[in-house]
């Protein structure tokens, strides 16, 4: 079976490019490729991690900017091809300023930046994410954001509701007030997930918190199966 | 021609403005408990060429649209008036 190839986009003010690098290559050994923002070339690779941090410092609103970036129509192609995308927590954000993803994350409901470890529930386990997770799974991973809050139009939350993309939900509260307790959701066909929570800081053995190892194994046995 | 814009961005009355909320707060306990539906949004100025008024309108709502303002969430206001050299 070939490794799974990976590239992590870099814009200026992302910041855990490289904790998903030494997950997907430090523990995992795929092949990972860090993508400038100005760079266009995302040939050959399976999936494409758009990583948490401040891009572009967050002006305007988080991933107004990045969304022009010159390796978002890459993106675009990448997605067209059949490759998976991954946004986590700003890249969620970007994703849904690209309108990749329906809807859009904001202010958390209490103004504070939250950092901790929240309680998830897994909504769909018949995704290339999630599928090595137990059926049934409450998981912990953490978050740390201040505009993660989901919101949609009603229309648009019953549309998620209905072809089941939500595919993670805080669990048993939402501390940033999330729609629907919304954490992460995908795209109809399910190759391109944004959530906020960061599975890449709970898959290294030697952290506690390690929930997030299924998630990358989930990646890797869906792609090389 | 040059242009003055003044842009008014807003969130949607439907979307929860907590920053409101808090500032409405905070100005009930200094005893302005008159005051409600307090909403925080964000004004943007920019100058620009255009060859009249109308595409000057114009451009600034393309503007607005594309980037200064994310219509899931937010709505806009226009000014643009001729800056006198």
């Amino acid at each position: 079976m070939s490794a799974v190839k990976f590239g992590i986009v870099v814009f200026p003010g992302s910041n855990c490019d490289r904790d998903v690098a030494w997950v997907t290559q430090g523990l995992l050994g795929c092949p990972t490729r860090l993508i400038w923002h100005a760079e266009r070339d995302l040939s050959g690779l399976d999936v494409v991690v758009l990583p948490g941090g401040f891009s572009y410092g967050d002006y305007l609103r988080c991933g107004a900017i990045a969304r022009f970036a010159p390796v978002m129509a890459s993106l675009r192609e990448h997605i067209a091809r059949g490759g998976y995308v991954l946004g986590i927590c700003n890249g969620f954000q970007i994703l849904t300023e690209a309108g990749l993803l329906p809807g859009a994350l904001v202010r958390n409901a209490n103004l504070h930046f939250i950092c901790e470890r929240v309680g998830l529930c897994i909504e769909r386990q018949d995704l290339l994410w999630t599928a090595a997770y137990p059926t049934g799974s409450r998981i912990t991973l953490p978050i740390a954001h201040g505009e993660g809050r989901y919101t949609c139009e009603p229309d648009t939350l019953k549309q998620l509701q209905d072809q089941g993309q939500i595919v993670f939900r805080y669990d048993p509260v939402a501390p940033n007030g999330s729609l629907d307790r919304i954490a992460g959701l995908c795209s109809p066909c399910g190759r391109v997930l944004g959530l906020m929570p960061h599975p890449e800081r709970a898959a290294d053995p030697d952290l506690p918190g390690q929930d997030g190892i299924p998630f990358w194994q989930s990646v890797i046995q869906g792609l090389a199966a | 021609m040059r242009f003055q814009a003044q842009i008014q961005i807003h969130l949607r009355p439907s979307v929860l403005d907590p920053a409101g909320v808090a500032v409405q707060s905070s100005l009930h306990q200094l005893g302005h408990t008159q005051v409600q539906q307090v909403r925080i949004g964000k004004h943007i100025q920019l100058q620009l060429e255009a060859p009249d008024p109308e595409t000057a309108q114009k451009q600034v709502r393309e503007l607005c649209d594309q980037l200064l303002a994310n219509p899931v969430i937010e709505t806009y206001q226009i000014q643009v008036d001729p800056i006198r050299s």
